[in-house]
């Protein structure tokens, strides 16, 4: 159970359980399906964006636990922020997750409540639950209008 | 013949409880605990004695089949060849010449939708499927449909996830070329009424193939006796190797079909002018075959054929029942699939734990269960979920297994609480 606790951390199950920034978002700029075929999880994200900046955004969909958080946290965070700011969140997230990090504790501390998905990358199997949201993110400031798989 | 374990006697059919003993597999730790395995019904594990025989395979006698002359060529071709003969045997098939080796269930039925659906499709035929059809039994049938033109129907269900039989009546008509139907859902467990529903398919005259890969582990199948036209179903799921798979189609239809691939062993001649094919099974093998997994599958027909299979029915069946009464215990908890006829597969959701989480946790207590859509998404469709988690149980399974999956389960409800 204890190994358990570094992966459902309760930022973790607190976001799953009351999931921030979730349903539609009118006039969104963007619209972005993510789907995860080996479990099932399946979001949409909604976009609206200025000046190379998100101004808000939003989230709907099944997915488990992790994924539901992380799409919650990825949009707590992504809001207001600039392209710039994202990309270099999206890499710091993918590097936490994927353990190949050389980030030092300061940099997990950069990333606010987004490092409670750092015992993610103990678990390889649920990398893709974790990073279906930031990829549709990136596809959404990318302009692109593709649908996202993990698979 | 050396080159595959002796078969066990018949007089010494074996009792259910010993068997765990003859799966080395599951004689191991997973992060800590004893390793529960619990998904069989995704691939089941492989006895002591199928090892072996592929083992003495390899290390002995590999050669390859039908085509030469010396010593180890011919023991690979007899021991790929009594494969086939035991393969007959155990399904009842009246000739040899009726099982083909595929790489499995998938290739099977993509052999019977390619060449006979090819053959003998037009835009004004159907094909009748099931909802509750893995996706291997769907996808081919969709493809065949798009390059003939004809039309893809599929038969609904009700909530307990049996098939609406009236329905499948109505289905039914001149139209009607090709009935393809699994024997048992792998997503729900239910067992279907496979006579009826071919000697119904019959009576109109069409064609039926059934997909045995989840049928095969937990049931004597008597191809004469059911009727069916073409059985399908893999060796990894009935405690034998993956990669080999067989095709039971019955004699003058295989004849009438087109070779579905080309190549080496399935021809007689060939001239840039003319080839002319080899007879059956021959024809549907082309190229060189996975040789040491037949005969994998072989030795897997003798320790079948060792177990007393009434005696393991029931077996299965009380472990069903244990697990469906203490799983029902638990709050939030959901049976999807919940036919009169199943096999000892329990498919479920618990409160709003997604299925993919209870995956992991149990995993990290040594419980092994699949989770997602089992590859039959209009199962999820009907029955308005994402995915569910399926605990799988075989032959190798006890009660004791169930009381650690149960455990397991009390473990993520308190994670998540």
């Amino acid at each position: 159970m204890n190994d358990l606790r570094e992966l459902y951390r309760e930022v973790i199950l607190d976001h799953n359980r009351h999931p921030r920034n979730f349903g539609e978002l009118e006039n969104a700029d963007k619209v972005i399906e993510g789907v995860n075929p080996l479990c099932g999880d399946r979001i949409t994200l909604y976009v609206k964006m200025k000046n190379e900046q998100i101004q808000d955004i939003s989230f709907k969909g099944t997915g488990c636990a992790i994924s539901v958080a992380s799409s919650s946290l990825m949009t707590e965070k992504a809001k207001g922020s600039s392209f710039e700011e994202i990309e270099i969140l999206f890499h710091r997230v993918h590097e936490m997750l994927t353990g190949d990090s050389t980030a030092d504790a300061s940099d997990l501390d950069n990333l606010d409540k987004l490092a409670a998905l750092s015992g993610v990358h103990a678990y390889p199997t649920r990398v893709k639950c974790a990073t279906l949201a930031w990829h549709a993110l990136k596809n959404a400031i990318a302009g692109s209008d593709d649908q996202i798989s993990t698979e | 013949m050396s080159s595959t374990a002796e078969p066990l006697s018949p007089l010494n059919l074996r009792g259910v409880s010993s068997l765990r003993n003859d799966f080395p597999v599951l004689h191991q730790d997973i992060n800590g605990k004893p390793l529960v395995y619990l998904d069989s019904a995704a691939s089941a594990q492989r006895p002591q004695m199928v090892i072996d025989a592929m083992v003495t395979q390899e290390e002995r006698n590999h050669a390859n089949v039908h085509r030469g002359v010396h010593q180890l060529s011919q023991r690979s071709t007899e021991a790929y060849e009594g494969a086939r003969e035991k393969i007959q045997r155990f399904i009842n098939a009246q000739s040899h010449e009726e099982i083909v080796f595929t790489r499995g269930t998938t290739e099977s039925i993509n052999l019977v939708a390619s060449s006979l659906g090819k053959s003998i499709l037009t835009s004004a035929d159907e094909v009748l499927v099931t909802w509750m059809e893995h996706h291997s039994n769907i996808v081919p049938w969709q493809l065949v449909c798009e390059q003939t033109g004809a039309k893809l129907r599929a038969v609904p269900m009700n909530s307990n996830g049996e098939l609406d039989l009236d329905e499948y009546t109505k289905l039914l008509s001149d139209r009607t070329k090709i009935v393809a139907i699994g024997h048992v859902s792998n997503a729900l467990g239910t067992i279907n009424p496979i006579e009826h529903i071919i000697s119904t398919a019959h009576n109109i005259g069409a064609l039926v193939l059934v997909d045995g890969a989840q049928s095969i582990p937990h049931m004597k199948i008597d191809v004469q006796t059911i009727d069916c036209d073409f059985y399908a179903f893999s060796g990894h799921k009935m405690y034998g190797p993956s990669g080999i798979g067989v095709l039971y189609g019955k004699k003058a239809l295989l004849n009438d079909m087109p070779p579905y691939q080309g190549g080496g062993e399935m021809v007689l001649t060939v001239s840039f002018e003319k080839t002319t094919y080899n007879g059956l099974p021959c024809k549907f093998e082309a190229g060189t075959p996975n040789i040491t997994g037949a005969v994998g599958l072989g030795a897997t027909v003798d320790y079948l054929n060792s177990i007393e299979f009434d005696a393991l029915c029931q077996y299965e069946a009380d472990l069903l029942d244990y697990a469906t009464e203490k799983f029902l215990e638990l709050p939030g908890a959901r049976i999807i699939g919940t036919a009169n006829q199943k096999v000892s597969v329990l498919s479920f959701m618990l409160g709003d734990i997604h299925a993919h989480d209870l995956g992991t946790i149990l995993d990290q207590d040594g419980i092994a269960i699949r989770t997602g859509h089992h590859c039959a998404m209009p199962v999820m469709e009907h029955f308005g979920i994402p995915a569910t988690a399926r605990a799988s149980f075989a032959l190798y399974n006890n009660n004791e297994d169930v009381d650690r999956f149960i455990l397991g389960l009390k473990n993520a409800l308190e994670l998540f609480s």
